[in-house]
């Protein structure tokens, strides 16, 4: 249909070997420091050529890392159940949450259901920091500072408008037909829920739950401000690895790169689901 | 569209009253929540409007408006919101030209295309925080690669995020890594869904394909273009992980933007008031911004709902 010449092929070719070149390059160079020990990491020129060692996993995972004068106690893997405590329990509360509520704003338009679906979409635009500074306060004052309960629920500052915003899309797409149809054989309004409006928006809430997980995961700021070390998830424990001394560059590399791994296979596995809900989240709402 | 699933001919009567308060019901628990949200967020305002130092709890009282007019003849405050509008200026531009560059390269459904696209979903999907120490690592002075290419290419002594003529240039390049693929995919899914037949009939006319581009691509494009913009805008002027990460708004006071700022103000100088005050102003920008970013997503979503 197109005709393109060889010079376009070829501009085309570099123009896009250069795009994947800058966009991977650091993930790969981050896995092969990971693999490597300080003396191959300090060499100049640095070369790809070396022998993989699993050491600096095996010290991540043990927790114990020994340095040239003493061993350094680190508790890494408690940052990763920490991330995986506090993603799950947002995502599964944001879904508990969101769901019916998506559901409600979806098939009926009752009075200011509109104004309410906005500003909890406002929430997603406001500074972080403005809810976050009082809270560090207030949770002193009524006892939920430093846990998980309370940590969840500020989570659910991401975690909520994004599943309500597409999931709501998703049950607007369906048509209230076939909801009708059964609810005029007689089935309640819950069962006609669970068992017609639910399976059909399986996809959207995939999505949805999907991209909250990914975003509490990656979330930083909520926990460097209302976690003490042992609740802090792994992006805010990985920052205190790297100013920490006695730490080899590649144990750093390795804590990363588990810090950034579930992400990354979540997101390659389910690439399609994610692709549809990042541009509904942002285009289609 | 009005309570859709209410089924023709009910019978009993208690069920009208409870499908009348039904979407209340459901939407109560995820309202509560926000509300919960909200106080601290009334809270912040009262804050602004105070003197309140936690170091100084005894000197704690209303000042009104003391620390917004304070602001006018505050250097750091001018630097502040300079360097915030400077660092959302330069990511937003820099990333929208990256991102339809890339989006218009990978416009054919090939599936060498496809895959490019998957693959660069993995930079938005790193955590900005841990991308940010990815890049120190990539720029560390000792063994970092880009250190040694900056070398190569004859730049000896590139401190990076340490300098304070490179620092800004630093975080802009690891928000562009992270953030440019968002923008590509909105394009991607834009570019995707234009309509074929203007660009047929320009091309039976012979129109040049550069033509093509800036009176038929962009001009429909436009759309989304400005959506995605906004989208970032509103998220860039708020930026803290990747600042904080690397910098922790340094050196000196290069990268103090917004909420690097009111959070040392907080955490470190222990000025609550004056913290505040900082993401009250934040915050009104963010608002202006959002309503127009809003109203243009919705007309978007109008746009793109019948095919949908």
């Amino acid at each position: 249909m197109e005709h393109t010449s060889p010079l376009e092929r070829i501009l085309r070719g570099i123009a896009l070997t250069a795009v994947v070149v800058f966009f991977m390059f650091p993930i790969l160079w981050i896995v092969l420091m990971s693999l490597q020990t300080n003396e191959t990491i300090l060499r100049s020129p640095p070369s790809m050529v070396f022998e993989p060692t699993l050491s600096n996993y095996q010290a991540i995972i043990s927790g114990q890392l020994t340095g040239n004068t003493a061993t350094l106690e680190i508790k890494f893997m408690g940052n990763l159940l920490n991330s995986i405590i506090l993603s799950v329990g947002s995502v599964a509360l944001a879904l508990l949450l969101g769901v019916p509520a998506a559901y409600a704003f979806a098939r009926h338009k009752f009075r200011g259901s509109e104004d309410i679906a906005f500003t909890l979409l406002s929430f997603r635009f406001a500074p972080p920091l403005l809810v976050l500074l009082p809270l560090t306060i207030i949770f002193q004052q009524i006892g939920l500072a430093d846990t998980y309960i309370g940590l969840i629920w500020v989570y659910q500052l991401i975690c909520l408008p994004l599943i309500l915003w597409i999931v709501r899309g998703y049950f607007e797409d369906i048509s209230p037909d076939v909801e009708h149809a059964y609810r005029i054989a007689g089935h309640s309004w819950f069962a006609t829920f669970r068992h017609i409006a639910l399976p059909l928006a399986r996809p959207g809430i995939a999505a949805a739950g999907l991209l909250a997980f990914i975003f509490a995961w990656n979330n930083f700021i909520f926990a460097l401000v209302l976690a003490s070390a042992d609740k802090q998830p792994v992006t805010v424990g990985a920052l205190a690895f790297i100013t920490a001394s006695g730490i080899q560059y590649g144990q750093i590399a390795a804590a990363i790169v588990l810090s950034i791994a579930p992400t990354l296979a979540l997101a390659l596995y389910a690439q399609r689901y994610l692709v549809e809900g990042l541009s509904l989240g942002a285009v289609k709402g | 569209m009005t309570a859709a699933t209410d089924p023709p001919g009910q019978r009993r009567k208690g069920v009208t009253i409870s499908r009348k308060l039904l979407p209340y019901l459901l939407s109560m628990p995820a309202l509560l929540v926000c509300i919960g949200i909200l106080i601290p967020f009334f809270t912040a305002v009262w804050y602004s409007l105070q003197h309140y130092r936690l170091s100084q709890p005894w000197n704690r009282g209303m000042n009104w408006g003391e620390n917004y007019l304070n602001f006018l003849t505050d250097a750091d405050f001018w630097n502040t919101l300079q360097i915030s509008l400077l660092y959302a200026g330069l990511t937003v531009v820099l990333e929208l030209i990256l991102g339809l560059g890339i989006a218009l390269l990978l416009q054919k459904r090939t599936r060498m295309n496809n895959l490019i696209s998957i693959m660069l979903l993995m930079p938005l999907m790193t955590a900005p925080a841990l991308a940010a120490l990815m890049f120190k690592l990539m720029t560390n002075s000792n063994f970092g690669i880009l250190n040694y290419f900056a070398q190569v290419l004859g730049f000896e002594n590139m401190r990076w995020a340490s300098s304070p003529d490179t620092a800004l240039l630093t975080v802009i390049l690891v928000d562009i890594w992270v953030y440019t693929p968002f923008i590509m995919i909105l394009l991607l899914a834009g570019l995707r869904s234009l309509p074929t037949q203007p660009f047929e009939a320009a091309a039976l006319d012979g129109v040049p394909r550069i033509q093509q581009f800036w009176r038929i691509t962009l001009p429909m494009l436009m759309p989304y273009v400005l959506t995605a913009a906004l989208f970032r805008l509103l998220d860039s002027i708020q930026q803290f992980d990747i600042i904080y990460a690397m910098t922790q708004g340094g050196p000196g006071d290069n990268l103090m933007v917004f909420q690097v700022e009111a959070y040392l103000n907080f955490f470190q100088s222990t000025n609550v008031g004056r913290s505040a005050a900082l993401l009250i102003i934040l915050w009104a920008i963010t608002f202006v911004l959002s309503n127009i970013f809003i109203k243009n997503w919705l007309r978007l979503r109008e746009r793109t709902r019948p095919e949908g």
